[in-house]
């Protein structure tokens, strides 16, 4: 079967004697690569470059004729963020956590970070304007106000970390349920997951809200991670999507400490295998050192306290807080161990590939440079036994894979790492080779009609490593792990459309004036910020 | 005339964006909101020394030459040197700075920034340690204990305090601009005595009132918002502070970790630490942990007095240690408007915030050593392109002699010390002013620089200037590369 490609697109055919061609008999043909979640850019992540400097020491890349130099591993500068992910056939990328008044920010560098086209979500789950309008019960002006934001900041779906967690850290304090008030807001992070559910419907955005539950990284916490989905059950409509529970792994936990700690895979496996409303992305731990990085302040404070090492916290103004801490995960540890093996249960366990997306929620559970190895511990028992007889004792007898059987094929393999996450964000051109898809292809030197990846898992991994050949928008921008052509790569971001826009009076300048430190004016994302814009319209239904 | 409102003020590191611009006949003529210093930048930024044209020198003395002769004479300089050195950024755009970058990269040379003269301590401690910080909003919105230590914002960042802290009104706290109305009242009452003392006594000395009291002042205990100030000396800041702490000069480190001793519940078997009582430190101890919110500033009063990375880690790690009991943050008061966003784009495009060194093709960071000062002193750069700044004057002395020693290319506004030791001198728009560009705030928040009216005849924007460099020394390579082949 041949993939024709003209200007940008796949073509039903070309003009075959005038077309360059691509040899890939007995290699795997793929759309490129998407990942729905990995913290690449902003102000958190370029805190956490600037955090650890031994990071980058051993791991660096030297300038080209073709590319920039930059540093690498955890949090790699930008440049080399776009090579990497280039290399291992990933064209499109989605920075998953930016504070709005930092929005900015986080846009310089994603034009900064080349080969793939990326996307960013604003943190909107303890805005004031949110909590306020919530409170009120006024769904339809909250709606508004979120048009406005997602609008202003070009930003691209509506993302909520520990919902009402955040606003009372600022104050040092948290949330420890789903039905907890927050300080002086008098609302649930029930209230603001259904509110901001009900406006992710209304506004006809194309990916559904992108939730970091509360409790995240606590013992126990599956049982609010049950609660959260459970909340928007009744949202849900015609099997449609409504809500997508991130780095799902880090709320999974069962027992009531650490000594205790279980996996709580099986149970939200079983919930989401009964429900339709629900995707996940995994989260999956990888045992190495790592940078951790979320805007959930109170869990990264709690990590520090636990690990001891250094940290890094950040409150934004009637917005959001985040925190960094550098982490080492541990395969002798129990608690680590355990973490290992629910992420790798969750997909697993999971059993429509459509629903789970492969993420290591970079670099929070470890760096996106090791994707390979998880998809060869989804495609293969072996590999994920070779892991088994490393890790802590007491960890492995506990663990549910070596009950579990079920080996991924490269179709599915295909769907985790990009058809899924594709049509999970709404990206309709991406995730598939059909004719009118970007061009965006990555083609891997292994030969699916022979291979068996079961055993051999090793050359899998190694093919995933670095694509034959990445194709981005037609063009062939890396070939063998070299890269061939610098290319920018588009920012794509939600024009929403309203009906009735909210207006800028001279009131809602001095309550801006009130809420921050910056003027109305000097706060929205202008278009010009963006190298490569790309909008995408959307009617909203208010 | 036009009203243009909502512009950034390219001052100070506070980058106030309400700054409300007059314009008549392409001239700025009114300034509102601003402080003195942003008022004289905004008033005056025409009539300083500008240069018009871009200059070189031939036999010892500046000629006027075309941008095309400058850019060539520069990216000439540059490509032939071995070691060159890039210098300055702090007071420019990130644009620009990111043009510097790749140009830095393209060169092998060495980029560093004005951090590692104010700032630069600071960051290595936090990267040793983590820092607890914030925006400023929230500490407006929240904090009502605010600590500033070794640094006077009354007069360095002049808006510091009334948009951000202690005068500021948030959601959850109030200004606490009235009580210090009343102190002021009670101070120029007190001056109007002591001077009336002195005419009766017939005294020519100034009159010395009674040495004050060595315990916490009554303000220290009152209801809402608390301002503490510690300096080595009694500063604008300290006076209009509910409660002064005179710390010995140099002793700021035995200061902090008394108090971080306090905090953890040590006992302290002096009498006194840093010319301060046990009892008063016990005092400000139970202040900070008993406060809601709680914020340290500190400035180069800290980061560059004896002992200056020990200094920054004693701070940072007492601020730590206070988020066990209570909420805490800290910050440092950076002072050119941009030495931020400086910093940011430095790490996003190669991991390292100043310093960095491309010599070997890739980013190399070790301050002390890839540190221009340290080049400079060990005489390793063959020449150096300086934006923005002025090292000739700021610079110890044997280290700007070396500076000017080799080729010298000067990217500035005006005729500065270092512009007058230049071989090269491009004029360039005051950005902010003149052209339009991004800086960030000392709590990391983005804002956009206005262009407000024209840059004189000719004159281009830094990032636009290094551009063309970039460009001319690509060409140049090129060119190379191939009588090579
Ligand atoms: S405080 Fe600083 S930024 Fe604000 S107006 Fe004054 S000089 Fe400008
Ligand atoms: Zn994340």
């Amino acid at each position: 079967m041949d993939i024709a490609i003209k200007d940008g697109k796949i073509v039903e055919r070309v003009d075959e004697l005038r077309a360059r061609k691509i040899y890939a008999s007995g290699m795997i043909v793929m759309p490129g690569g998407v990942d729905i979640h990995c913290h690449i850019a902003g102000s958190e992540v370029n805190t956490g470059r600037l955090l650890r400097p031994e990071d980058h020491f051993r791991d660096f890349e030297r300038k080209t004729p073709k590319t920039r130099s930059g540093v690498g591993y955890s949090v790699p500068s930008t440049f080399t963020t776009g090579y990497r992910y280039a290399r291992m056939g990933y064209t499109t990328i989605m920075n998953p956590s930016m504070p709005p008044l930092e929005a900015k920010h986080t846009h310089e560098e994603l034009n900064d970070t080349p080969m793939v086209d990326k996307g960013t979500y604003p943190l909107l789950g303890d805005w004031w304007f949110v909590l306020e309008y919530l409170k009120k019960g006024e769904i339809e002006e909250c709606a508004r106000y979120v048009a406005w934001m997602i609008t202003s900041t070009k930003g691209y779906a509506i993302k909520i970390v520990n919902p009402g967690g955040l606003e009372a850290w600022g104050s040092g304090g948290n949330v420890g349920s789903i039905d907890d008030q927050v300080p002086y807001f008098g609302i649930t992070p029930r209230e603001i997951v259904r509110g901001l559910c009900k406006v992710n419907k209304l506004l006809n955005l194309p990916h559904t809200i992108h939730v970091h539950t509360n409790n995240l990284g606590k013992p126990g916490n599956y049982l609010t991670a049950l609660d959260t989905m459970k909340c928007v059950e009744d949202l849900a409509s015609e099997d449609k999507p409504a809500i997508h529970i991130t780095h799902c792994q880090f709320s999974a936990f069962k027992g009531s400490d650490w000594r205790t700690l279980k996996s709580g895979a099986e149970e939200i496996a079983r919930y989401v295998n009964n429900h339709s409303h629900v995707t996940l992305d995994m989260g999956q731990v990888i045992f190495t050192d790592t940078t951790t990085m979320t805007a959930d302040g109170p869990f990264q404070y709690t990590l520090h306290e636990l690990s001891g090492n250094k940290w890094v916290n950040h409150d934004v103004e009637t917005e959001t807080s985040s925190g960094i801490v550098p982490f080492r995960y541990r395969r002798k540890s129990y608690v680590h161990a355990i973490q290992w093996s629910i992420g790798l249960e969750l997909a697993l366990l999971i059993k429509d590939p459509w629903k789970i997306f492969m993420t290591t929620d970079h670099p929070n559970a470890g760096p996106f440079i090791f994707y390979p190895r998880i998809m060869a511990w989804l495609m293969s028992r072996k590999a994920r036994e070779a892991v088994l007889n490393r890790i802590n004792r007491r960890a492995r007898n506990r663990s549910l894979l070596p009950s579990i059987d079920r080996e991924l094929g490269f179709y599915e393999i295909a769907i985790v790492t990009r058809a899924g996450q594709a049509k999970a964000l709404g990206l309709k051109n991406k995730g598939h080779l059909g004719v009118g898809a970007d061009a965006d292809v990555a083609i891997y030197n292994v030969n699916p009609e022979t291979i068996d990846p079961s055993r051999k898992y090793k050359t899998v991994r190694k093919a995933f490593r670095q694509a034959a050949y990445t194709v981005k928008g037609g063009e062939t921008v890396a070939k063998n792990g070299e890269i061939l052509k610098h290319v920018k790569g588009t920012t794509m971001w939600l024009d929403v459309q309203v009906s009735e826009p909210i207006k800028i009076t001279e009131e809602m300048k001095r309550r801006f004036r009130e809420y921050w430190t910056v003027e109305y004016e000097n706060y929205p994302v202008t278009e010009k910020y963006l190298e490569v814009s790309h909008p995408i319209t959307v009617k909203a239904n208010v | 005339m036009a009203v243009v409102k909502a512009v950034t003020c390219p001052v100070c590191g506070c980058l106030c964006d309400d700054i409300e611009l007059t314009i008549r006949n392409g001239k700025i003529v009114k300034v509102k909101n601003g402080c003195a210093m942003c008022e004289s930048k905004f008033l005056s930024h025409k009539n300083e020394h500008r240069i018009l044209k871009p200059l070189i020198r031939k036999n010892g003395e500046f000629v006027e030459v075309s941008l095309e002769e400058a850019t060539r004479k520069a990216a000439e300089i540059l490509t032939k040197a071995n070691y060159p050195i890039l210098y300055g950024w702090s007071s420019t755009s990130c644009e620009a700075t990111r043009v510097g970058l790749e140009l830095a990269e393209e060169i092998g040379g060495v980029i560093d920034n004005t951090a590692v003269v104010c700032h630069g301590p600071s960051i290595l401690s936090i990267q040793d340690v983590g820092i607890s910080s914030c925006t400023l909003g929230q500490i407006r919105h929240r904090a009502d204990l605010v600590v500033y230590w070794g640094s006077n914002p009354w007069s360095a960042h002049p808006r510091h305090i009334e948009r951000y802290t202690a005068f500021s009104e948030g959601r959850f706290q109030k200004s606490a601009w009235k009580g210090y109305l009343t102190k002021v009242k009670a101070s120029a009452a007190k001056k109007k005595i002591e001077s009336a003392l002195r005419r009766v006594l017939f005294r020519k000395k100034a009159f010395v009132s009674p040495k004050p009291r060595k315990g916490p002042p009554p303000t220290l205990f009152k209801e809402g918002r608390k301002l503490i100030v510690v300096d080595v000396r009694k500063t604008r800041s300290a006076e209009i502070s509910d409660c002064f702490l005179q710390v010995e000069p140099n002793k700021d480190y035995e200061l902090l970790q008394a108090l971080r001793a306090l905090i953890n519940e040590q006992e302290i078997d002096v009498d006194e630490v840093a010319g301060i009582p046990v009892e008063y430190l016990e005092e400000i101890a139970d202040l900070m942990i008993g406060c809601n919110f709680g914020v340290l500033f500190f400035g180069v009063g800290l980061s560059m007095s004896k002992g200056k990375l020990r200094n920054v880690d004693a701070a940072l790690s007492l601020v730590r240690d206070l988020n066990m009991r209570t909420k805490f943050v800290i910050m440092p008061m950076r002072g050119h408007f941009n030495v931020t966003g400086v910093d940011t784009v430095f790490t996003w495009q190669t991991g390292y915030p100043y310093a960095v060194d491309f010599s070997l093709g890739y980013p190399r960071y070790n301050p002390g050593e890839t540190s221009v000062v340290d080049i400079l002193l060990r005489g390793e750069s063959d020449a150096a392109l300086i934006v923005a700044s002025d090292p000739v004057a700021s610079f110890p002395k044997k280290v700007a002699e070396q500076l000017v020693k080799n080729p010298l290319i000067v990217i500035d506004p005006h005729m500065s010390a270092t512009t007058r030791m230049a071989d090269v001198v491009f004029p360039s728009a005051f950005v902010g002013i003149e052209a339009s560009g991004t800086a960030y705030r000392m709590d990391h928040v983005p804002l956009p620089l206005k262009k407000v009216v024209n840059p004189p005849n000719g004159v281009l924007p830094d990032e636009e200037i290094l551009k063309r460099i970039l460009v001319e020394v690509k060409k140049l390579k090129e060119k190379r590369l191939v009588e090579a082949a």
